[in-house]
């Protein structure tokens, strides 16, 4: 909690601190930042949902959504409406317990790695010293809720559609992992603030130019395929298994892991404006002084980057499952490990660019 | 193509997943009862049916003008050369000579249907294999056509244009301009699906080598269309037994070698600027005169069989009629394309996966109505 240094945050913490007991103010802190992160959360995943669709309607000669709203800006807001008031339906013999426990799997592990994030200069929930590997670990967990939706839903499109994404984020799990280690080498820390310190002598992936760039397309390759997104969408794949994994969900279960998808897609891009394009850095150096600014950095890097994730899902075909795996076993990882080498050679012989 | 282990330490187990009449990847009301071993399809059976309307008993209850409506109804994608092959059947039976007018204008129109109707197919085709952005391409440019149509015959559709003896109106007066219009549009844009979707790594890695039908299967399954083309089976229809104007008009019949899915999608776009240039080598001189000749209000067929075939957007459809001479015809037999198209289906989509299920499929270009009549 002390790392929140922003002048707001810190006006709050002394004055609950100064009308209740030590213990309470922590708790009621506590609470009070998951509400904020819950805001964010639902706001980035409603929005990033209402981009998506603008963004499809480019590519496909559409208007998109115009109608709700100022230039159907609360369109997304509607379809939450609809969803939270809709019957919540399943099937028969189902397994009830882990039918519903599922999409909170899926939720709460995007949630919790949205926590890590430095948004601006010490605008974190919390700065743990292994932040990437906490978020790799946290972002496995979803994985989790898919099988178990697909698995207790009691319905075999369903279940094909969960294994899939049990083979598919199990296998591209390694070449995220990887590939953020090849870039873990430079700055020698884990900890997300630190990597975003390291940075201000350069963007990481100007300062470990050519394998940087492997990794960094390495990363947004199996990054897609993490969130599941075309090309790589054989969870949901509409065209073979009608809606995959969540074909019997309904109402807000459904939309737990609708917005799942797309906050992971923003905790991907994230990821990556954090590792590889120098978090709340601005591109000129003028951040320092004004710390809020770099919220806008932050956002701006990663939205272009998550238009770069819609611009592969409209445009691609999807790929099929064996060539899914053939792309991340026998081309990625072999290049990945590869990669590592050469960045550990980079840094060894301090060839890293730095200004 | 695959392998299973069967030994007992890993048990591979089959197991079976209906997959329709309510799905995606069916493209209506089609059934598939698959066999599936993980993700390998062991057995696929097509099981038809769902839109049965009995479509050739109630032509033996119909008069012949009301016969070619039914037709719409079929394959409604190229429901103009439908109606084209009764009303052809119906006038050699009559010994009718149809006005060159009349001729053109039906082959013109019957190009268009053909392009929109593979406009349809690649839209579809794209979003099968999971490009959903081809759905609206394909769609812009078939909206074009199915104005065209709608300003000369008022329906978009479903046309009846055809009667027997010629057409039920004369063109619209824009209808060539806006035909010339079509023509310079989607000559800009059919480089554009190549680049969107048929030049692309993963269409072509999921294509490439799957849905194998050999020349002598598709003969022997009665592949027609585009489906047999691709297989290296002469099978054109508008070249063999040229109708209408087609024997006035010079175009290469579209054929590849390979048989797979690609070759299979390659064919219908190679298809597509060959209807253009049919249309462009007519456009220009449309011949004037009736656009019909008079019938009879009951239209007697004169005692005897009669046999017409025409080449629609999916393949050879057959008009088969049995007359006793009266105004109901005593027994009419349509030969579907797509029927012996899906035929093939349970044959070459063995030992693939799901994906590949579905994009062989996507290239027999189903129109289930057609296949169940």
């Amino acid at each position: 909690m002390n790392h929140i240094s922003l002048s707001i945050t810190k006006n709050i913490h002394n004055w609950l601190f100064s009308i209740m007991p030590e213990g309470a103010a922590s708790i009621t802190e506590m609470v009070l930042i998951a509400l904020v992160y819950l805001a964010i959360f639902a706001v980035a995943g409603l929005y990033l949902v209402l981009l998506e669709r603008k963004v499809a309607a480019w590519f496909q000669l559409r208007l998109g959504p115009n109608r709700v709203g100022f230039k159907g800006l609360l369109q997304t807001m509607a379809d939450a409406l609809k969803l939270v008031s809709k019957e919540l339906t399943g099937t028969d013999r189902a397994d009830k317990f882990l039918y519903n426990l599922a999409p909170y799997f899926v939720i709460i592990s995007s949630l919790m790695a949205l926590a890590v994030f430095p948004f601006t200069k010490e605008f974190q929930a919390f700065d743990i010293n292994i932040g990437i590997f906490f978020l790799i670990a946290i972002s496995s967990i979803g994985v989790i809720g898919i099988l178990l939706g697909g698995w207790s839903s009691n319905n075999k499109f369903a279940l094909i559609g969960a294994m899939r994404s049990g083979v598919q984020t199990i296998s591209y799990e390694l070449s995220v992992g990887l590939s953020l280690l090849t870039m873990v080498l430079i700055t020698g820390s884990l900890q997300l603030s630190e990597i975003v310190e390291v940075q201000k002598n350069g963007w990481l992936i100007v300062q470990g130019h050519i394998p940087a760039v492997i990794a960094f397309m390495i990363y947004m390759i199996a990054g897609t395929a993490e969130t599941n997104r075309a090309p790589f969408d054989m969870v949901e794949a509409e065209s073979e298994l009608g809606a995959g994994f969540h074909t019997e969900y309904s109402g807000m279960k459904f939309a737990y892991f609708f917005l799942a998808e797309f906050i992971n897609m923003f905790i991907i891009a994230s990821i990556a404006t954090t590792i590889f394009f120098g978090g709340w850095l601005s591109p000129f150096g003028v951040t320092e002084s004004i710390p809020v600014l770099g919220v806008f950095w932050f956002l701006g890097k990663t939205l272009l980057i998550v238009f770069l994730m819609m611009w592969f899902r409209w445009t691609f075909p999807r790929l099929r499952i064996d060539q899914l795996l053939t792309l991340e076993w026998k081309y990625l990882l072999p290049l990945n490990l590869l990669n590592i080498v050469l960045m550990a050679l980079i840094v060894w012989l301090n060839l890293t660019i730095q200004f | 193509m695959e392998t299973t282990t069967n030994n007992s330490n890993f048990k591979s187990e089959e197991y079976f997943i209906n997959m329709g009449p309510q799905h995606p990847a069916t493209h209506g009301v089609l059934r598939l009862l698959l066999t599936i071993d993980g993700e390998i399809i062991k057995k696929v059976e097509p099981d038809l049916g769902y839109i049965h309307r009995s479509i050739e008993k109630m032509c033996e209850r119909d008069s012949y003008q009301q016969i070619v409506h039914l037709t719409d109804r079929m394959d409604y994608l190229s429901s103009h050369i439908n109606n084209e092959a009764v009303c052809l059947t119906v006038e050699n039976a009559l010994q009718i000579e149809v006005p060159d007018r009349v001729k053109v204008i039906r082959t013109i129109i019957g190009e268009l249907t053909r392009i929109a109707s593979h406009c349809l197919w690649w839209g579809v085709m794209g979003m099968d294999v999971g490009a959903l952005t081809t759905y609206f391409y394909g769609f812009r440019d078939r909206e074009m056509i199915n104005d065209i149509f709608e300003e000369t015959c008022g329906a978009r559709l479903t046309m009846n244009y055809n009667i027997p003896g010629g057409l039920m109106f004369d063109i619209h007066p824009n209808f060539v301009k806006r035909v010339k219009d079509f023509i310079a549009h989607f000559k800009t844009k059919l480089p554009e699906y190549d680049t969107l979707l048929t030049g692309n790594v993963i269409f072509q890695k999921r294509t490439k080598g799957v849905g194998i039908l050999t020349k002598e299967d598709a003969i022997s399954f009665g592949a027609s269309g585009p489906v047999g083309r691709a297989s290296g089976y002469s099978c054109d229809v508008r070249k063999h037994h040229p109708y209408s104007a087609l024997d006035r008009v010079t175009f290469n019949e579209a054929l590849k070698t390979e048989g797979d899915t690609f070759a299979r999608y390659q064919v219908r776009i190679q298809e597509m600027w060959e209807s253009l240039s049919i249309i462009e080598q007519l456009i220009d001189n449309i011949p004037e005169g009736d656009y019909k000749v008079a019938t009879n209000a009951v239209i007697k067929l004169p005692k005897g069989e009669y046999y017409q075939k025409v080449e629609t957007a999916r393949g050879e459809l057959g008009v088969y009629i049995i007359s006793t001479g009266t105004k109901n015809p005593y027994r009419v037999k349509f030969r579907s394309p797509g029927f012996s198209n899906l035929s093939l289906l349970s044959h070459i989509a063995v030992g693939g996966k799901i994906g590949d299920l579905v994009a062989t499929m996507a290239t027999l270009d189903i129109v289930v109505p057609d296949i169940d009549r």
